[in-house]
């Protein structure tokens, strides 16, 4: 315990992250689902995870400088339908960039109504989620509706893709038309090996295969950590989420930084529902987002306000859906993965004299495992509910950890409360 | 005019039907920007209120609207915000199709048992976030967020894996063991209002009497407008969550039982869909008053039975959500720069009460 204190937060992660690599490891000897550690289970779990990430980054953008966002599944709507209209008319970029734009206008709407008009944060994401939804619904049918490949709920195919990227030497990437050796590829292979395979396909997942939006959202990731912790344009976001009056008082315009901050935040949440109709997927479909929205504020939860965090929550709760596009068979080694996880949690929480917490950690552990030897697959909607789950868990159980910045969705007005 | 309490309800319906007239005003740039013509939409669109069948139409769909927004207000009158209405309606929707169909009872002892089971069950589900922000502060917004995904999936897997019957006619649509005869809850007008149009008007008036007539109620609207000054009075701020969110809960549950136990008959997937949700755009235009309610949700019902003509004329008939959501929007801004002017015009009175009084001494 005292000598994983000493160590760094950067050394922490990585030893946590070895460790859970360890116990998928574990796990994929003993249940030969070999898929869990595949570097094709990781290269679609980015994928699943870029729309959440993206939208987490709105809502750490949005409460950072202290608005409540839970429009941010409206705007990702107006993303999936702005992207689709983008891309149909000029070709793949362009949707995104359209998307963007369209998801800034609609963060201003928001912070419009918050900041301006001091509505209720919850109040004006609700009307902006019923307007996005009402909105792209009826231009779909005065845009799509008769077009080759549109239909009322549905917009044609996009122009143009987006294009992949291996690296050379790890995954096999072209150097020019050389083409370079697939070291993680080779290495991946060797199934019975423990650990070896399962950090080669992890990586090989990161490195191989990927769209290039992808990497433009990762990217956003730190991007987001330096300028809200390292710049002064971030410091005074911050500011305006913690203490307006104290920003205030420092000759800080705390109303024009919100509307800065949603403009990001409504473009960060459209760019990921373009993801979905531009990149993922092809074309516009009504009801596409499905609440992924909603699971991005929950990563901006469980992520702690901050991007690595969300980063983190995106990866995790994008895993299982992945998994579940890949092969259904291997969601039930994840019940493993729990019980193993939840083991360890139950030891760290028994050296800390917390009783009925260890035994409510061993009585999880048990039933995860159990249900793994009973049952033969995992439904659907339990990897579809895991996310929320996880949320009010991390909510109720970790509230004391969590800290979540000070006066987001407190109504503020420049020049009042002093 | 001399009443403040009559000034006050003519301004705030004054601000309600303002906010109403600006939505259909911005609804009419959009139908212009998109080529099509206002005028001619809004005459087809309001001209259908004169027929007996579209005003029943609307009677019917305002049922649910009127018992789903009595459940918002309920909340927001503690200053608690459940947005978990549609995800508790679905698990007593699934939950009293099941227990409904499993009982064999007469037909009124029939009825009230599937609405008790239904507000039992809405009860418990809006109970988690109740507890879970009574026992560990969790905000009761993600919480019920959150609820609502969780229970959607929950309702799904178990309806999925344990109660769909056979489907009997040959349709395609999956459902749950038809319920017998007896919970059937009888119509007004044959297929077209159903009666639990009146069960809506009851809880409309029971919410009136339990909010502003007994002491509970004030005690809730105390609580809800300065927690710490309410509990210095004697009243538990944490018990007041927990009754106001149980109640909520229970109300949520009864949002569903029109299209249940007045239509369908059994449980399947979509069913009453987004009726819990749409409360709070209901209880927002209504101002969290029964009579505001009633009203804002006879407007949207009949908003909800007319659109379907729009589309005869080529307009689509999503414009109606598109409004709904302009007059969300509108009604809270409209209210606050109101607030804001009432406070003005008091503070101003009473400005000039002080200095006239000041004058002869």
């Amino acid at each position: 315990m005292k000598f994983f204190k000493s160590l760094t937060t950067g050394q922490r992660t990585i030893a946590l992250s070895l460790g859970f690599m360890l116990v998928l490891s574990i796990v994929r000897l003993f249940t030969n689902a070999d898929d869990i550690t595949s570097s094709g289970t990781l290269s679609s779990t980015l994928r699943v995870a870029t729309p959440i990430l993206l939208a987490g980054l709105a809502g750490v953008w949005a409460e950072r400088v202290g608005i409540v966002n839970i429009g941010i599944e409206g705007m990702m709507i107006v993303g999936t339908w702005f992207g689709a209209y983008g891309a149909w008319k000029w070709g793949s970029w362009a949707g995104i960039a359209l998307a963007i734009f369209a998801g800034s206008l609609v963060g201003l709407l928001h912070a419009l109504a918050t900041v301006r008009f001091n509505v209720n944060h919850v109040v004006s994401g609700i009307a902006i989620n019923i307007l996005a939804a009402g909105a792209t619904e009826y231009l779909s049918i005065i845009f799509f509706k008769g077009q080759k490949g549109g239909g009322e709920s549905q917009s044609p195919a996009g122009k143009g893709g987006y294009g992949e990227f291996d690296m050379p030497f790890l995954s096999g990437g072209r150097i020019g038309s050389w083409r370079s050796p697939d070291i993680l590829g080779w290495l991946e292979k060797k199934h019975d090996l423990p650990l070896l395979p399962d950090l080669a396909g992890v990586l090989r997942g990161l490195v191989s295969d990927i769209y290039v939006p992808t990497i433009v959202a990762i990217a956003l990731v730190p991007i987001t950590a330096y300028i809200l912790w390292r710049t002064r344009f971030g410091l005074r976001v911050r500011s305006s989420g913690e203490s307006p009056q104290a920003g205030e008082s420092l000759g800080v315009s705390i109303n024009r930084l919100r509307y800065q901050a949603m403009a990001i935040s409504g473009g960060l949440a459209a760019f990921g529902g373009a993801y979905l109709s531009c990149v993922f997927t092809s074309t516009y479909r009504q009801g596409q987002t499905g609440g992924q929205g909603y699971i991005g504020l929950a990563t901006t939860i469980f992520g702690n306000w901050t991007p690595f965090g969300v980063f983190r929550g995106a990866i995790l709760f994008g895993f299982p859906s992945a998994l579940k596009f890949r092969d259904e068979k291997n969601v039930p080694a994840l019940l493993l993965v729990i019980a193993v996880i939840l083991v360890a949690l139950g030891i760290v929480s028994a050296m800390k004299n917390k009783q009925i917490l260890t035994m409510g950690l061993f009585i999880g552990s048990a039933i995860s495992a159990a249900t793994y030897f009973l049952v033969d697959d995992v439904p659907q909607e339990f990897v579809a509910a895991t996310p929320y789950i996880v949320t009010i868990l991390v909510l109720a159980g970790a509230q004391q950890q969590l800290r979540p910045p000070a006066y987001a969705g407190i109504p503020y007005r420049a020049g009042e409360n002093h | 005019m001399k009443n403040p309490r009559l000034q006050r309800m003519l301004v705030t319906s004054a601000s309600s039907l303002l906010a109403v007239f600006v939505a259909l005003c911005i609804c009419a740039v959009i139908l212009l920007i998109t080529g099509k013509d206002p005028i001619e939409a809004y005459r087809t669109l309001f001209g259908a209120a004169g027929e007996t069948k579209v005003l029943q139409g609307a009677l019917n769909r305002a049922t649910p609207l009127m018992i789903s927004a009595a459940a918002v207000a309920i909340g927001f009158k503690m200053n608690l915000f459940n947005i978990g209405v549609e995800g508790q309606m679905r698990v007593a929707l699934l939950a009293t199709a099941v227990a409904g169909a499993a009982v064999d009872l007469p037909a009124p002892l029939h009825i009230l048992f599937c609405l008790v089971v239904a507000m039992a069950s809405g009860a418990i589900w809006a109970g988690i976030a109740g507890w879970l922000k009574v026992k560990r502060g969790v905000n009761e917004v993600i919480s019920t967020i959150m609820l609502n995904f969780v229970a959607l999936s929950l309702v799904a897997w178990a309806f999925d894996s344990f109660f769909r019957a056979e489907s009997t006619t040959g349709s395609l649509l999956v459902k749950t063991k038809e319920l017998p005869t007896s919970a059937w809850f009888p119509d007004i007008v044959d297929r077209r209002l159903n009666g639990m149009f009146f069960v809506a008007i009851l809880v409309l008036v029971l919410f009136y009497v339990l909010v502003w007539k007994t002491k509970f109620g004030f005690q809730l609207r105390a609580s809800g407008a300065n927690a710490g000054a309410s509990r210095v009075t004697g009243v538990n701020p944490k018990r007041m969550v927990m009754i106001s969110m149980l109640l909520s809960g229970a109300l949520a549950g009864l949002v569903g039982m029109r299209a249940l136990l007045g239509d369908v008959h059994a449980y399947q997937n979509n069913l009453a869909e987004q009726q819990g949700f749409n409360g709070i755009a209901v209880a927002l235009l209504g101002r969290n008053h029964p009579l505001g309610i009633f009203i804002s949700a006879l407007l949207f019902g009949y908003l909800g039975e007319a659109s379907g003509r729009l589309q005869l004329i080529d307009i689509p008939k999503e414009i109606t959500t598109i409004m709904t959501g302009i007059i969300v929007l509108a009604v809270v801004i409209i209210n606050e720069a109101v607030k804001r002017w009432d406070d003005r015009r008091i503070q101003h009175k009473a400005a000039l009460a002080l200095e006239s009084a000041a004058v002869p001494a």
